[in-house]
């Protein structure tokens, strides 16, 4: 992962709606006195919430002076983690998980799908301004593998097939059902177990 | 204090309990590698070159961030050691480029000499280099990011002691990358020691960059006289010529930190130079040579009566200088106009302790309240206001002042600027005069704007008689402090240099009184010439030799030999470590010479004797016994105006230094622009 580039499209302003400044208040009040900043986190997250998924740079200067802290710690936390978007993506933004598990059971057929499909390069808007995919690390479904993230949602157990009907869906407007693309529930083996038979609640 | 007992390499030592690892071996002396453990900031614990061997430990740990403890077993010299070092420098060499030859920092890096002493001669990786795109961060500072290691004490620096927290790391792993704002110039008047920090030669400096190499330079040992705390500093030369500027450490004074402007303003030592005596003969200035210069002089000294003739003496000039001014005043011409105020300051020079920073650098410190009246320490004195910044970050003492003086990079709650509420503060009627009497150590600080308005004795007299009264001045803490802005001003107090407390002698300056004026490196005086016949002797072509009839010129600080007292009464040498440029002489030469010619005699032989007996006068100066009375004073009810300070344009020197201008103007396009906030 290279070192995240910042947009060049910045909005002039930015500030909380009244629904996150309730929020972002619950979230303060979660740390002791003196240690508001511990929320730095939270509040940017709930910024990148309220602008379309990813983070401006008003945002940052915002969230700074609202825990009154140096702009340049928030720069610091934002540019640090990668679910941070500091460019805008697309309403669909997909993550291609890439890390060993998924790649091999095939994540990069995955990718080469999503460039074909989506952008050629990562971090870029589709021709039709609806989605923008990125390759992540693990994101913790390895038993579901190859698996991408839309949004907030899981698509695991895919190919490249798969992958296609769904980004066709997402092409139309449509937000395709998450879970497992072969039936299974949750983690669970795909027909009858195979190990443990004999315990019953296992 | 409890006392821990431990082992590093076999060798039994004791030491203070709240010390690291690091800090124990140096005790038993041995030497820790390191990048980003540094004494003066916090620790890090981030370069991992200092890993050490602890007995019971399955793994090397890191001394700089490890606090000793009893029985602990430390060591040093094993093969696990040598393995891990060897290991931590192969990484830190993986990214970094091998451009030692064309690298400012090469000869004085750590990274250099560390790799020497404790790396291996080839590495493993056989990836591309990373690439870092250089920063900008202002005028100053030239940096080549590519060479980091990350050891962020340049953050820690910017954030804990120059107050400024505008650096950060930004990104991780391999593309980590220290930064600025938004990449803009640093707004710190200690930028500069960032260069001293980094450890590599990521950060250097601008105006040095490729001017010369560490080990072909001359090194001198100095102080520096571009404000009154005397920071020691070291001043490099390569021939006759001043290259850089860097700190010496001195805990009482100066830590190991300079100002900008004492680190930036030596280029200015090289332009605008007065290397001839001048005449100035229908307008133009003339090359004439001393002899004619002395015998221009005499003729009119000879023609005019005494009362007439009038001396100032400047911001830069060194004790032996004034104490020659003062003998040839005193006893060749006998005329008692000599000043070396260039304003109305009020000083009260029947007491040492009248005029001095009593409670002492390091004493601020220890400070619990802390009052500036008419004070701006930021730009007035930099290094002290890093010491109350310091007090503040570890007390988080309070801080009033009475003045809004601007950003001084610690909080401070504003009272205005006015002489109403020093007279609450002398009745106990205020807030603040409370906390004053509650606090066990508290520190006035009066500074310049306070003085030098009208009601300036009023409110240094009446101060000092609210902290007497309430016996807050003991043997063991004075909390009455000035802030003297110019090198010179505390030793012209000690030499008696102040006619009368309200300038008299400017005054009839003013009013075109006298016919002769002496302006001994003295450039910032107001007044309007008209006849006088001005004698300008000094380094730099600046507004004082601008009105002289006849220039002679002298040599600055780093020219000559000479003694300062820094704010606190410190007497400190400066050594010389260059010459004067062409015809110029060392200062205290030219009045001894125009003397001779004037009396047949010189008023010193020579130095030594200038210098034994300007000691032996300091020394009965401080055995005078001083009348203790305190004088009243009428109470005017005015405003304080808080003199606006132009930091990078104080004195000749830093006027005529090319990169003081360009901070200049980099500081005023940064408030026209309205982007600082």
């Amino acid at each position: 992962m290279s070192l995240k580039k910042i947009s060049k499209d910045q909005p002039e302003k930015f500030e909380f709606n009244d629904r996150n400044i309730e929020l972002a208040k619950k979230m303060i009040n979660n740390y002791p006195e003196g240690k508001q900043q511990s929320a730095v986190m939270s509040l940017l997250y709930i910024a990148q919430r309220q602008n379309n998924n990813w983070i401006p740079l008003a945002a940052m200067k915002y969230i700074a002076k609202f825990l009154s802290m140096p702009y340049i710690k928030v720069y610091e936390v934002a540019t640090f983690y990668s679910m941070y978007n500091l460019t805008p993506v697309g309403k669909f933004f997909y993550q291609v998980c890439t890390t060993t598990p998924c790649m091999l059971r095939g994540a990069y057929k995955l990718v080469d799908v999503c460039k074909k499909k989506i952008s050629n390069k990562e971090n870029e808007i589709s021709s039709d301004g609806n989605s923008s995919w990125v390759e992540v690390e693990c994101l913790g479904a390895c038993i579901n593998a190859p698996m991408i993230q839309i949004n907030d949602e899981y698509y695991e157990d895919l190919d490249e097939k798969k992958l296609e009907n769904i980004i066709e869906q997402t092409m139309k407007g449509k937000t395709p059902k998450p879970g497992s693309y072969r039936g299974r529930v949750n983690s669970e083996p795909e027909n009858n177990r195979t190990t443990l038979v004999g315990i019953k609640n296992a | 204090m409890t006392m821990l007992k431990l082992k590093v390499n076999d060798k039994d030592i004791e030491i203070e309990e709240g010390l690291t690892v690091l800090q124990a071996c140096e005790q038993a002396g041995v030497e820790i590698p390191r990048f980003c453990y540094h004494e003066k900031l916090s620790i890090a614990g981030n370069c991992r070159m200092c890993l050490v061997e602890m007995e019971k430990s399955p793994k090397p740990i890191a001394s700089c961030a490890m606090p000793a403890a009893e029985g602990m077993n430390i060591k040093t010299n094993t093969p696990l050691v040598e393995k891990a070092r060897k290991g931590v420098m192969e990484f830190l060499l993986a990214n970094h480029p091998l451009d030692c030859p064309v690298c400012d920092q090469g000869g004085e890096c750590d990274l250099q000499d560390q790799s020497m002493y404790y790396g291996i001669d080839k590495s493993r990786f056989k990836e591309n280099k990373r690439f870092v795109p250089e920063k900008y961060m202002g005028p100053l500072i030239k940096t080549q990011m590519t060479r980091c290691i990350h050891c962020t004490r340049c953050v820690r620096f910017a954030t804990e002691v120059a107050g400024i927290p505008e650096l950060g790391a930004i990104g991780r792993g391999e593309d980590m990358q220290i930064t600025t704002y938004l990449e803009k110039a640093m707004e710190s008047e200690l930028s500069g020691n960032v260069i001293d920090l980094c450890p590599v030669g990521a950060l250097t400096s601008k105006p040095y960059v490729f001017e010369a190499r560490p080990w072909e330079l001359k090194k001198t040992e100095t102080i520096d006289v571009m404000d009154a705390v005397g920071s020691n500093i070291r001043v490099d030369t390569y021939g006759w010529e001043v290259k850089r500027v860097l700190p010496r450490i001195n805990e009482e004074i100066n830590e190991e930190w300079i100002s900008d402007k004492t680190r930036y303003a030596c280029d200015g030592l090289k332009s605008q130079r007065l290397d001839y005596p001048l005449k100035k003969i229908n307008n133009e200035f003339k090359k004439i040579s001393w002899k004619e210069a002395y015998e221009n002089i005499a003729e009119k000294i000879k023609i005019t009566s005494s009362d007439k003739i009038a001396g100032f003496i400047g911001d830069l000039t060194n004790m032996e200088t004034m104490f020659v001014t003062k003998e040839f005043f005193e006893k060749t011409i006998k005329s008692k106009n000599l000043e070396a105020r260039d304003d109305n300051t009020y000083i009260n020079t029947e007491d040492r302790t009248n005029y001095l920073f009593n409670s002492q650098i390091n004493g601020i410190e220890e400070a619990d309240f802390i009052l500036l009246i008419g004070a701006n320490p930021r730009f007035e004195a930099t290094i002290l206001n890093a010491r109350i910044r310091k007090n503040y970050v570890t007390n988080k003492t309070e801080i009033y002042s009475i003045g809004d003086v601007g950003d001084q990079t610690y909080p401070y709650e504003k009272h205005p600027a006015d002489t109403k509420i020093i007279k609450e503060i002398c009745e106990n009627k205020s807030e603040i005069s409370k906390k004053i009497l509650v606090s066990k150590k508290p520190l006035v600080i009066i500074g310049n704007s306070a003085l030098n308005s009208k009601s300036g004795k009023f409110i240094f007299e009446n101060i000092k008689k609210f902290l007497i009264d309430n016996k807050k001045i003991t043997d063991e803490w004075n909390p009455l402090n000035i802030l003297p802005v110019n090198a010179s001003s505390v030793g012209s107090y000690d030499l008696n240099l102040v006619n009368n407390e309200e300038n008299l002698t400017l005054k009839k300056l003013q009013e075109n009184v006298f016919e002769i004026v002496f302006l001994i490196g003295q450039d910032n005086l107001k007044f309007k010439k008209k006849n006088e016949f001005v004698v300008y002797i000094g380094s730099h072509g600046d507004n004082g030799a601008e009105i002289a009839n006849i220039i002679l010129p002298g040599a600055t600080y780093t020219e000559q030999d000479g003694l300062f007292t820094n704010l606190e009464g410190k007497l400190q040498k400066a050594y010389k470590a260059s010459f004067p440029p062409g015809e110029a002489k060392e200062d205290y030469k030219i009045l001894n010479e125009l003397s001779e010619l004037l009396k047949r005699k010189k008023l010193f032989q020579n130095k030594d004797e200038l210098t034994d007996n300007l000691l032996n006068y300091l020394d009965l100066n401080k055995k005078k016994i001083q009348s203790k009375n305190l004088s009243t004073v009428d109470y005017i009810d005015e405003k304080i105006i808080i003199n606006p300070i132009d930091y990078y344009y104080s004195n000749v020197i830093a006027r005529a230094s090319k990169t003081m201008s360009e901070c200049r103007s980099i500081k005023t396009d940064l408030k026209k622009t309205g982007t600082e906030g």
